[in-house]
């Protein structure tokens, strides 16, 4: 949906520098915001490394978090050990189908579909895209506010072990992939704020006049 | 609503307001209270002023404060299974992870992200917010306070925590009898408050109340 004659110009194509944080325009060359304290970048290139250097520790983490266990169930002398995956079967196969999804979508598509997107969204400022940058744009909106979410898993651990503390008749304990999916989530977090989506914009000026 | 781009181009900068996520430009005009102006490209919402938004935002902020007090002090869940029971609160689902080694550091993060982190962002709040009600200058260091506040907005996550107990719940709701304590309530009272406060705070605004009277 373009409206014609809707022509938008950029701080950056008007030789300003905008704040990220505060959306106060300065001069090109300044270096920090007088408004607000935060240091000034037309467009962060930089952050780039930042991004991958946080999602491939962010994937590196997610690959002991789904080879070990998450939860240590104890029921009468028995010990079972449940990974990600294998939780989210065994309440499948007990008819939790719903809660089940739940932790699938959170702990396994969410995750995947984040390392995906924000990579994806790295390589796509280097070249030129098929996806327009309003797509674009919607994508690193929905990993931005969907990162968080998936927390979830790691909360439940939490909760489970804190109350599930039954002397012998049952006792829930964390596995060792709980911290790993936990850091596995904060990297993934901070790779996607460390990206600067005014990237995104930038070729759509390219585009437009090569059309 | 009409932020013609057209204008952006010789506007002085103090009337200019570039899209954060975009770098698109704009005539910056403070709309309706209640209406909002968004940038035509990304749809983020530049500036959305609300009616009484500082002294309502205080109020709420001070609430989610004195809840989570409450949530971490009171029993916040229970369960019961063939005669043994056990009660745990918000604190003890956050140092689950206490006794097993470097495993602590989870119970660090989970305690920050669903107690620490909403707390000391609401008293930052209050302390950002407080003097521009009184229609003073900011109080010292309130810019940087304000930076911290909104750089930690992603990191509280009490509502994903509060699903995370239903998520919990149900996988042992077959198991086990489940009492809800006090603090459970106050807990997902707390979550409805803390969105609220979120969506009540116009960045923009604030930023201008605190650049024009410090
Ligand atoms: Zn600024
Ligand atoms: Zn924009």
């Amino acid at each position: 949906m373009e409206s014609p004659g809707t022509e938008i110009l950029t701080a950056r194509e008007r030789g300003l520098v905008a704040c990220r944080r505060c959306a106060k325009v300065w001069p090109m060359g300044r270096d920090t915001c007088d408004r607000c304290g935060s240091a000034l970048h037309s467009r962060d290139w930089r952050s780039l490394q930042r991004v991958w250097a946080w999602l491939v520790v962010g994937i590196i983490c997610y690959i002991p978090a789904n080879l070990f266990p998450m939860l240590r169930t104890t029921m009468l002398f028995n010990t079972s050990e449940s990974t990600i995956v294998g939780g989210a079967i065994d309440l499948a196969t007990h008819g939790n189908l719903g809660i089940a999804v739940v932790i699938l979508v959170a702990s396994v598509v969410i995750p995947v579909g984040k390392f995906l997107a924000i990579g994806y969204l790295a390589l796509s400022v280097r070249r030129p895209e098929r996806l327009r940058p309003k797509q674009r744009h919607k994508l690193y909106h929905v990993v931005e506010f969907i990162g968080r979410w998936s927390m979830i898993d790691v909360f439940v651990v939490a909760i489970l072990s804190a109350l599930v503390q039954l002397n012998f008749a049952a006792s829930i304990r964390p596995g060792p992939a709980a911290i790993t999916f936990a850091l596995s989530v904060i990297f993934t977090m901070l790779a996607a704020i460390s990206f600067d989506p005014r990237l995104i914009w930038d070729k759509s000026g390219s585009e437009r006049t090569t059309r | 609503m009409d932020a013609g781009p057209h204008g952006a181009l010789d506007l002085p900068l103090d009337e200019t307001i570039a899209c954060p996520q975009c770098d698109a430009l704009y005539h910056a005009r403070m709309p309706q209270e209640g209406g909002r102006m968004v940038c035509h490209r990304c749809h983020t919402v530049l500036i959305a002023p609300k009616r009484n938004a500082y002294l309502r935002v205080i109020a709420l902020s001070l609430t989610i404060i004195i809840l989570m007090v409450g949530a971490t002090v009171f029993p916040f869940l229970g369960v019961n299974v063939m005669g043994f029971s056990n009660k745990a609160s918000v604190l003890d689902s956050a140092l689950a992870f206490l006794d097993g080694g470097w495993m602590i550091s989870l119970s660090v993060f989970v305690a920050g992200f669903i107690v620490m982190i909403p707390v000391i962002r609401a008293a930052m709040v209050i302390y950002v917010l407080t003097p521009l009600v009184a229609g003073r200058g900011p109080w010292p260091g309130a810019r940087a306070m304000f930076r911290w506040a909104e750089d930690l907005r992603p990191w509280s996550m009490a509502e994903i925590f509060i699903i995370g107990c239903a998520v919990a719940l149900t996988k042992i709701v077959s198991l086990a009898r489940i009492e809800f304590g006090p603090a459970f309530w106050m807990f997902a009272v707390l979550v409805v408050i803390i969105v609220l406060a979120d969506s009540l705070m116009d960045r923009w605004t604030i930023w201008k109340a605190l650049e024009q009277k410090s």
